[in-house]
């Protein structure tokens, strides 16, 4: 079956004065119609830069050096800006972090709905006002009807986000990718609106590309998680597997420092050391440094995204099953 | 009438019933505007009409002084014209002039600063020389040039008749620049914000971010330079048509009427130098005031004690 979204060995450099910089190495995964998928990990990991080459819009200089992103077949790395244009808010949509920043603060939000639609719906005014209000009561937005004619600074950081949203799914877009969608929001806010983005997904069978280093969000909202180290993806697989019985040293290292409710008086576990910058990836696994398990081999073999069958998902780990039966 | 309801509810309101030079620089230029545009109806001669002008009448002192008469309350010039009546109708030129030339410095500028601050790159780099390159001629000289080849080219007859279109033109194409910069500078500072983004993952197209989403954030600066600009671009007909490169003493603005003035002042005919000079110095000193007064309530980071 043809997958809706197909990252092939996607690789993204970013050409700098000194030479190239790698920021994404070897990416793979595939997306079906519907599915959430979580990509997880710490700054700099190449998360968004993963995130926004699939709408191509990677910001100079960075540019996709190899691989394939397949979306509804059509290869998007390849395509050229006048079909790109069609997809983007039309097939894909994607939502920042911060809603104070995403929304234009001299049009109002009626004018940014109906622009956005008209700029791949051949709709009249009114068509226009209906889709954008239909849209606005999907998001629960209190009196919609008002809103349209409202500044983004008249609104709340919650009723931005959500409009922020409403304007992801104008066009019923197939995939959404939400790069931090609750970051900037504060918690009670934050819940709520993960809580819409899953259900209008469900309801609207739309793929969700959530971007993300909070693990708690990506538990919550989808089924598979993929964590992403110094630009590689190290573990793939369904959320809660991952989740309850993480196979990389850096997955398991990530669960650890979690503040956990049971034991409130230990110190939070955390990994030593830092993610490498992108100009000083060690050789071998660029995890070894701070890896509490390394071996000789670690240090010069660079593992690759092994599928191990009974444990469902994918690792890149030169342990491999080996991680279980040892302590952390 | 909801826009109504906005602007009464504004702070650009607000402000300038609290702030007394402002109100009263809006008056004069109120009235100055309103006194030139009105000319052809309130001014007591037409100085255009050259059949009712009498050569006799030539340099008359205001009417409070010996010898003037009660027709020619500011006396009058070396022709015979009513100087209150022509002075009239040369701030009507004068303004004229500067706010179509301050129209086109806009156009060109912003067209160019958009294009040049979103697309970057070598079209940036070249633009931007561009806009050294006029700048580093100085508006004088490069009027001056300009003014001097159209006389040669076409003779003084035709100068004379398209001199409006000429001067604008000809300041018009001297000050883009200081619009180009101000606007790519603004430019510059939205293109990284995250609605820009946000606009282009939507897939809007170049010119429409450019247009709908990236101008208008750029509005209040261009509105503080344009009213130093209308200033400057009428300062620079004055200093045109003072040097004789500007509008034809048949037809005066306010700079030519103090250089045709500039003749006889030594000969003790000082008003007909003196009262444009005032008018000029009056109407451009309101402008620029109103000019800060804009700039600091568009800028609340400029708070003045």
């Amino acid at each position: 079956m043809q997958h809706l979204l197909q990252l092939e060995d996607v690789v993204i450099r970013f050409a700098l004065r000194f030479g190239d910089l790698t920021a994404v190495d070897g990416v793979s995964f595939a997306l079906d119609k519907g599915q959430r998928l979580g990509l997880v990990g710490e700054s700099g990991a190449g998360k968004s830069v993963t995130g926004f080459s699939i709408i191509n819009l990677i910001s100079k200089p960075g540019y996709i050096a190899s691989g394939r992103i397949l979306f509804e077949g059509r290869d998007l790395a390849h395509l050229d800006e006048e079909e790109m244009r069609d997809i983007r808010g039309n097939r894909i949509s994607m939502i920042f972090q911060d809603p104070m920043m995403t929304l234009n603060p001299v049009l109002t939000i009626g004018e940014q709905m109906v622009e956005t639609l008209l700029a791949h719906r051949k709709f009249t005014e009114d068509e226009c006002r209906d889709r954008a209000l239909e849209t606005l009561r999907k998001v629960h937005i209190p009196s919609p009807e008002k809103r349209l004619s409202q500044y983004p600074h008249e609104l709340s950081g919650g009723m931005r986000q959500r409009i922020v949203i409403a304007i992801a799914l104008l066009a019923d877009p197939a995939l959404i990718i939400a790069d931090e969608p609750s970051t900037a929001l504060d918690v009670t806010i934050q819940a709520e609106i993960l809580d819409l983005l899953l259900e209008l997904c469900e309801s609207e069978k739309t793929a969700l590309i959530l971007i993300t280093h909070d693990l708690a969000v990506v538990s919550q909202v989808t089924e598979t998680i993929a964590v992403m180290y110094a630009g590689k993806i190290v573990e793939l697989g369904s959320t809660e597997a991952v989740i309850h019985t993480p196979m990389h040293p850096y997955t398991r290292g990530l669960i650890n420092a979690l503040p956990g409710s049971v034991h409130s008086e230990r110190r939070l576990n955390q990994i030593p050391g830092m993610m490498p910058s992108l100009m000083t990836i060690p050789p071998g696994c660029s995890f070894h440094p701070r890896c509490e398990y390394r071996m000789e081999v670690c240090r010069h073999q660079v593992p690759d995204l092994r599928y191990y069958e009974s444990f469902g998902r994918e690792v890149a780990c030169h342990l491999g099953e080996g991680l279980f039966g040892r302590s952390s | 009438m909801d826009w109504w309801r906005r602007f009464r509810q504004s702070f650009l309101l607000y402000s300038f019933l609290r702030d007394s030079v402002a109100i009263a620089c809006s008056l004069i230029l109120i009235v100055l505007v309103l006194v030139s545009f009105l000319a052809p109806l309130i001014a007591p001669h037409n100085p255009y009409d050259s059949s009712s002008i009498d050569i006799l009448n030539a340099e008359m002192p205001p009417m409070w002084m010996d010898g003037g008469s009660p027709e020619f309350i500011l006396g009058t010039d070396s022709q015979g014209r009513d100087m209150l009546s022509t002075l009239l109708y040369g701030m009507r030129v004068s303004i004229i002039i500067g706010c179509l030339a301050v129209l086109m410095q806009a156009f060109i500028g912003v067209v160019i600063g958009l294009i040049s601050g979103y697309l970057g790159g070598r079209i940036d780099s070249f633009l931007m020389r561009m806009a050294d390159v006029q700048l580093s001629f100085s508006t004088m000289m490069v009027a001056i040039f300009l003014g001097a080849i159209f006389q040669e080219a076409f003779g003084v007859g035709l100068y004379e008749q398209f001199a409006v279109p000429m001067l604008v033109i000809i300041i018009g194409l001297a000050e883009w620049p200081q619009y180009a910069r101000t606007v790519r500078a603004s430019v510059l500072a939205e293109k990284k914000k995250e609605y820009v983004e946000a606009a282009r993952v939507i897939g809007l197209r170049a010119q429409r971010i450019m247009g709908r989403h990236i101008l208008p954030n750029t509005v209040s600066p261009v509105l503080v330079i344009s009213t130093v600009q209308v200033a400057n671009a009428i300062m620079s007909e004055a200093a045109l048509s003072f040097l004789g490169l500007g509008m034809p003493v048949t037809r005066p603005s306010l700079g030519s009427l103090i250089n045709s003035g500039f003749e006889y002042i030594f000969s003790g005919s000082w008003w007909i130098t003196l009262f444009p000079g005032i008018f000029l110095v009056l109407l451009i000193l309101v402008i620029n005031l109103l000019g800060d007064w804009l700039r600091d309530v568009l800028n609340p980071k400029l708070y003045k004690g």
